[in-house]
């Protein structure tokens, strides 16, 4: 059984036109050579952007950029209209609590049990502890994990702990979240489970996310299939062809020898007959 | 030399370079140390502070020393008694033996040796925690989620190990200073009283100000740098062990070359 989430505002405001994520030529390099040339791309309101590539192609960087964790050596990012990329890290560090980042392995505080872990960000902005117990048990109740509120988490499985992450990024209701490889080292099931997360997300909340993923699959199903709130079940998306609504939900975004490659919608990609896709829809 | 062979050659760097390279990240590296160590410092006058960490911080770094340290302290104290009886036996100067056990305690031994099982226990414990912590991007999930690491994570450490250390140091100086009794006592029949009126009288404001202020300037040394290995650590879990190896030689080196610098300072003023 599916649990509702309170917060966010509705998904019927009208989304608008301008980015709220936007990459202008992005540049960075480490000891091994330059990771990214120059990458341009923006994210609109209520998108989901799938940054598709292999391991090593620079997605996490953009992610952690997005979140200010990463400064570009050149270049610009701009999040909700604001530069992160020329913040000073005390200002980022307000700023930052208007994004939910979920991490590769979750990177939950393995010394702090799923509620602490969960509550971290309210009790750092010193809530009313009755509020943040409510608010702890509605996020886990929403990835149904709310039985592991006692657990640490060492005790939980590569799956649950993604899901304990899910909930801490959604504790305070960010516009946008950030998810870096999301089902990573997963089952398939669980990675489903984790998709459908997502989705729920997006399309009952109406959250803009830029998903990092090697799984060309993961993307496909975000794109395919939306949740819709009155069955409260996934079911798959209107097929509207390219250009339609359904379509520009979820974009793709393929990164090479750090450069996008390609962008594009789920159409785009699945009748493209260029050999690099190739060998992420084998 | 063929052509490949010329143009391998020329994307080498020259020894010059490649010694310019490396002075330069260590210069980096020194700059980013005093950096941490001076945002950790300010952080105790600034909000917010972490009041419940630095309590638990105390209790591992502090209380979970203490039986290493009076162990160590009491046998410091115990084979320094040994040592020199036998050559004070030969001016018949056994009653020097407190002066000299607690000179010795306080000024140096106390300060030292602590700070080196100090450094050996908590400067590599903090460097694998911090470290770990950065190669699971809990400290990423942390800053992520609005929260300053260094205030959340350093300050407490330093905060704490500066509170805890001059207190340790005091206990092993009188557990060493015991020790050294019970030894002149079985060993040399050495009075009581007059063991412990030479050793009280022997020691003077300069001696007891020198006793605490290393200990202050070696807390300081070995939590910083246990931090700074533990937050700058890369390359996985191999990274991990590579910092806390790193954080003990270097704070147990820092700290010896501190040592010569405040005793001489001190001498200098007392």
């Amino acid at each position: 059984m599916h649990c509702a989430y309170n917060g966010w505002v509705s998904v019927a405001t009208p989304a608008t036109d301008s980015p709220v994520v936007s990459y202008r030529d992005i540049r960075i390099g480490f000891d091994e050579g330059e990771v990214l040339r120059g990458v341009s791309f923006d994210v609109h309101e209520r998108e989901t952007k799938v940054l598709v590539g292999e391991t090593g192609t620079g997605k996490t960087l953009l992610l952690k950029m997005a979140a200010g964790l990463v400064r570009p050596n050149s270049g610009r990012v701009t999040v909700l209209g604001h530069e992160v990329s020329a913040m000073p890290e005390q200002e980022l560090l307000d700023f930052r609590r208007q994004l939910g980042v979920v991490f590769q392995e979750g990177a939950l505080f393995d010394s702090l049990s799923v509620r602490e872990n969960v509550a971290y960000r309210l009790i750092e902005e010193g809530a009313d502890l009755e509020e943040v117990e409510n608010r702890v048990r509605e996020a886990l109740r929403f990835v149904e994990m709310e039985h592991a509120i006692e657990q640490l988490p060492g005790e939980l499985s590569g799956g649950m702990r993604r899901r304990v992450s899910i909930a801490r990024a959604l504790i305070s209701r960010p516009p946008i979240v950030l998810y870096d490889s999301p089902t990573a080292g997963l089952d398939p099931v669980t990675a489903q489970t984790i998709i459908t997360l997502i989705l729920r997300l997006r399309d009952a909340y109406g959250v803009t996310a830029l998903l990092a993923t090697h799984r060309i699959q993961d993307a496909f199903a975000l794109a395919n299939f939306r949740f819709d709130a009155q069955q409260q079940r996934v079911v798959p998306s209107a097929t509207n062809g390219a250009g339609s609504e359904e379509s520009r939900r979820t974009s793709f975004l393929v990164l090479r020898d750090g450069a996008v490659y390609f962008t594009g919608d789920q159409y785009a990609v699945r009748d493209s007959r260029d050999p690099y896709l190739q060998r992420f829809l084998v | 030399m063929s052509t490949l062979n010329k143009l391998a050659a020329a994307d080498e760097p020259s020894v010059l370079e490649a010694v310019s390279d490396i002075a330069k990240r260590k210069v980096l590296a020194v700059q980013e140390y005093a950096r941490l160590t001076a945002r950790a410092l300010w952080n105790v006058f600034t909000q917010p502070r972490y009041t419940a960490d630095m309590l638990d911080q105390m209790d591992i770094i502090g209380v979970g020393s203490l039986p290493i340290v009076l162990l160590t302290g009491f046998f410091i104290g115990a084979v320094m008694v040994l040592q020199t009886s036998q050559q004070f036996e030969r001016f018949g100067q056994t009653a020097l033996t407190g002066d000299v056990v607690a000179i010795a305690l306080v000024r140096e031994l106390g300060p030292t040796i602590t700070a080196l099982l100090v450094a050996g226990r908590n400067a590599s414990g903090i460097a694998s925690e911090l470290g770990s912590m950065v190669v699971t991007e809990q400290v990423d999930a942390m800053r992520a989620m609005g929260t300053d690491p260094i205030r959340k994570l350093v300050t407490p450490r330093v905060v704490a190990t500066i509170l805890t250390v001059p207190l340790l140091t005091a206990l092993a100086d009188l557990i060493g200073m015991i020790g050294g009794f019970l030894v002149s006592f079985m060993e040399l029949r050495l009075n009581p009283v007059q063991y412990w009126t030479r050793a009280v009288d022997a020691l003077s404001f300069g001696d007891l100000m020198q006793g605490f202020t290393k200990p202050v300037v070696f807390a300081l040394i070995i939590s910083s740098v246990g931090c700074y290995q533990g937050l700058t650590v890369r390359g996985g879990t191999q990274g991990v062990g590579r910092a806390t190896t790193e954080a003990v030689v270097v704070s147990s080196v820092f700290v010896l070359v501190a040592n010569f610098f405040i005793t001489r300072i001190m001498l200098f003023i007392f």
